[in-house]
C-alpha cells in the first residue's frame, strides 16, 4: 500500500513506529496530486514548499514524543476556508487573488494539532450548488467517472480523498455540501449539529446553517478529526457551549432503534440507490439492530423552505463584498451568486417578507418538532443521501433550483441544525459509488461515528477504489 | 396551483439596484425567467398552515450570547490593508460617493 493511501489511523501508527516519516507521506500525497490531479482538478492551489516544511517540522517534533492528535497529517482543505498567507478564493473571481491575514478556526485548530496543509480544494463559487459547475474557475470531475460530476460543494475535497491525493480534507455543508459529495465519490463525509464546529473564517453562506466538518476515508477517522474541530469558540457566538463528547468511545446502545423515513424513499428515485440502501438496512438489521419505518414531512417542503432561507442569507452575506478593502468588485460575481442574492433581496423585502422569509422560518419550526417527535421513538434515522448516484457533467445547467433538487434528502435535518453522516454502502451496476446518511439528535455525532463504524466493520465499500487511482 | 409567477423587467431592474448589482439587458430577460421560476416553487409552502407556529431562526436555542468588552488582540493596520487595491497613507481609497 502507497502512503498516500493510508487512513489518518494508519498514518499516525506510522508514522508513531517510525516506519516512515511525515515528510515522506506528505510526499507520497505531493506525487499522487501531480500523477491524477491534472484528470482529476481536485485542486485550486497546491502548497508543495509550505507542506513540507511543515512536515519537516512534524517529523522533529515526533521525534520528542509529541502528542499532538494529527501530528504529520496531510490534510486538503475546501477554498472557502481562510488560510493565513493562503490564497482563499471561495472559487469566485471576486476573491480570485485574496490573501487572508488570518486563520479560521477550523484551521488554526488543524494547525495546532499538527497537520500538514497540502493546498486548497475546489467547490462552488462561494459553495452555491451541488456539482462543482458554478466555481468561477474550473469543474472538479468525479475519480470514479470523469465524464461524471463529484457532487457539491465540498466537490474538489471529496474528490482529493477518494483518489487518495491526501489523507483527508475539510468541508463544510449549509444543506448537502458534505454528505451529497461525499456519497458521490464513495467516501465518508459527516455535517456536525450546527454550531458544533466554529464557522469563524469560513467564507459565509447562510450563516444559520452552515457547518464546517470532516471528509475522510472511514468513520474512524471523522472522529479523530472531529475531536480536533469541536468545541466553542469565542470568535463564533453561536457555537454550543455543550461539552464535547469523546467520539472514539464505542459503547452502543444495547438496543439499536434505527428509523427509515418512508417519504425519503422518493418516487423516481435511481433504483440502484434503492436496492443498496435496502441491503444497508438488511445488514445493520442482521447485526441486531431494531428497524422501524418511520413517518416525516415530504421533504419537499425543506427544499421550498431551504431555498427561501439559504438565498436570504446569502443576500446578506454577499452584500459586503465592495471590491473595496481586498477582492475585486461587484461586476465579478458569476451568474448563480447573481440569481441567488437577488431572490434573497425579494424575499427579504417589504411587502414579500411575511410571504417568504417569514413564512419559511414558521415552516422551519415545524420541521424541527417533526423531527423532535421522531426521535422519541428512535435513536437514529438512515435514509438514501442523493436521489442518484452521481451524474454526468453539464447536469446543473438545466434548473436554477438543480442543488436544492439534488438535496432533497439532506435540507430537512440541515434546516434543523442535527448531524448527519455518509456512509458508502454500494455500487450501482455502471460501478458509482452510492451513499446512505445516519442522521440523529443534535450533539448525537458519537452515536453516529459509532455506528458507522460498526457498519464499516461489516463492509467493505469504504475500501474500494477508483481505477484511477490504481492504474497508470 | 396559483398563476405562474410574472416579474416585470422593471422589478428584475429594482431588486438589482437594491442588490447593488448592475445586469446587462440579456441578463434581465434570463433572471426575469429564473426568478419567477424560483419563486413559483415556493407555492408548496402555502399548503402547510402556520397561523400558529413561531417562526424558527436560531436552532440551538442560544440566545444574548455576550463577551466582555475589553479590547483583544487585533490585525495591525498594515495587515488590514494589505488586501486593498487602492490606498492611501494608512487608508482605504474608494470612488468620492458625494458630488
Amino acid at each position: 500500500m502507497k502512503l498516500n493511501e493510508l487512513t489518518i489511523v494508519a498514518a499516525l501508527e506510522g508514522l508513531k513506529k517510525r516506519r516512515f516519516s511525515a515528510v515522506e507521506l506528505t510526499q507520497a500525497c505531493l506525487d499522487q496530486i501531480k500523477r491524477v490531479d491534472p484528470k482529476v482538478k481536485a485542486f485550486i492551489t497546491v502548497c508543495e514548499a509550505e507542506a513540507l516544511a511543515a512536515a519537516k517540522k512534524a517529523d522533529l517534533e515526533l521525534k520528542q514524543s509529541s502528542t499532538k492528535p494529527l501530528l504529520g497529517i496531510p490534510v486538503a482543505i475546501k477554498d472557502n476556508f481562510c488560510t493565513r498567507g493562503v490564497k482563499t478564493t471561495a472559487s469566485s473571481k471576486v476573491l480570485e487573488n485574496y490573501i487572508p491575514v488570518y486563520d479560521a478556526t477550523v484551521v488554526a485548530k488543524l494547525k495546532q494539532a499538527g497537520v500538514v496543509i497540502l493546498g486548497k480544494t475546489n467547490m462552488d463559487a462561494w459553495a452555491h450548488g451541488s456539482s462543482t459547475e458554478t466555481s468561477d474557475f474550473f469543474t472538479t470531475l468525479n475519480p470514479w467517472d470523469i465524464k461524471r460530476l463529484p457532487g457539491g460543494s465540498s466537490g474538489g475535497s471529496a474528490a482529493a480523498v477518494v483518489a487518495d491525493q491526501t489523507i483527508f480534507a475539510i468541508g463544510s455543508e449549509t444543506a448537502g455540501s458534505i454528505r451529497q459529495p461525499a456519497a458521490w465519490c464513495g467516501v465518508v463525509g459527516l455535517k456536525p449539529t450546527y454550531g458544533r464546529v466554529s464557522r469563524y473564517g469560513v467564507i459565509a453562506m447562510a450563516s444559520s446553517t452552515d457547518s464546517p466538518g470532516p471528509i475522510c476515508k472511514t468513520a474512524t477517522d471523522a472522529a479523530l478529526v472531529l475531536q480536533v474541530l469541536a468545541g466553542q469558540d469565542p470568535l463564533d457566538a453561536t457555537t454550543s457551549p455543550n461539552q464535547v463528547s469523546d467520539y472514539s468511545k464505542l459503547n452502543l446502545p444495547k438496543k439499536l432503534k434505527i428509523g427509515i423515513p418512508k417519504e425519503y424513499f422518493l418516487s423516481g428515485m435511481s433504483k440502484a440507490v434503492v436496492t443498496v440502501v435496502k441491503q444497508a438496512i438488511e445488514s445493520l438489521k442482521k447485526a441486531g439492530a431494531e428497524i422501524k419505518i418511520v413517518s416525516l414531512l415530504d421533504p419537499k417542503y425543506s427544499v421550498a423552505v431551504y431555498t427561501i432561507i439559504q438565498r436570504s442569507e446569502v443576500s446578506s452575506n454577499l452584500a459586503r463584498y465592495d471590491g473595496i478593502r481586498y477582492g475585486n468588485s461587484r461586476q465579478s460575481f458569476g451568474n448563480e451568486a447573481k440569481n441567488r442574492m437577488m431572490l434573497g433581496v425579494y424575499t427579504l423585502s417589504s411587502g414579500y417578507y411575511d410571504q417568504y422569509y417569514n413564512k419559511a422560518q414558521k415552516v422551519r419550526t415545524l420541521i424541527c418538532q417533526d423531527f423532535d417527535r421522531v426521535f422519541k421513538q428512535v435513536d437514529l434515522l438512515l435514509a438514501p443521501t442523493s436521489p442518484t448516484p452521481a451524474l454526468l457533467l453539464g447536469a446543473s445547467a438545466k434548473s436554477p433550483m438543480f442543488g436544492e433538487l439534488q438535496d432533497i434528502l439532506v435540507e430537512a435535518s440541515s434546516m434543523a441544525g442535527l448531524p448527519g453522516i455518509n456512509l458508502p454502502c454500494g455500487f450501482s451496476k455502471t460501478g458509482l459509488p452510492i451513499g446512505m446518511q445516519l442522521i440523529g439528535p443534535q450533539f448525537s455525532e458519537a452515536l453516529l461515528l459509532q455506528v458507522g463504524h460498526q457498519y464499516q466493520q461489516l463492509t467493505d465499500w469504504h475500501q474500494r477504489k477508483p481505477k484511477i487511482v490504481i492504474s497508470n | 396551483m396559483a398563476e405562474k409567477t410574472q416579474l416585470t423587467k422593471k422589478q428584475v431592474l429594482h431588486i438589482a439596484k437594491l442588490a447593488n448589482l448592475q445586469l446587462t439587458s440579456q441578463e434581465v430577460v434570463k433572471f426575469q425567467k429564473q426568478l419567477a421560476d424560483v419563486l413559483d416553487y415556493m407555492e408548496v409552502l402555502n399548503e402547510l398552515d402556520t397561523a400558529k407556529v413561531k417562526p424558527t431562526s436560531q436552532v440551538t436555542g442560544l440566545e444574548n450570547v455576550f463577551r466582555q468588552d475589553k479590547v483583544e488582540k487585533s490585525l495591525s493596520q498594515k495587515e488590514a490593508l494589505s488586501g486593498a487595491k487602492a490606498k492611501q497613507e494608512a487608508y482605504f481609497k474608494t470612488k468620492a460617493i458625494f458630488e
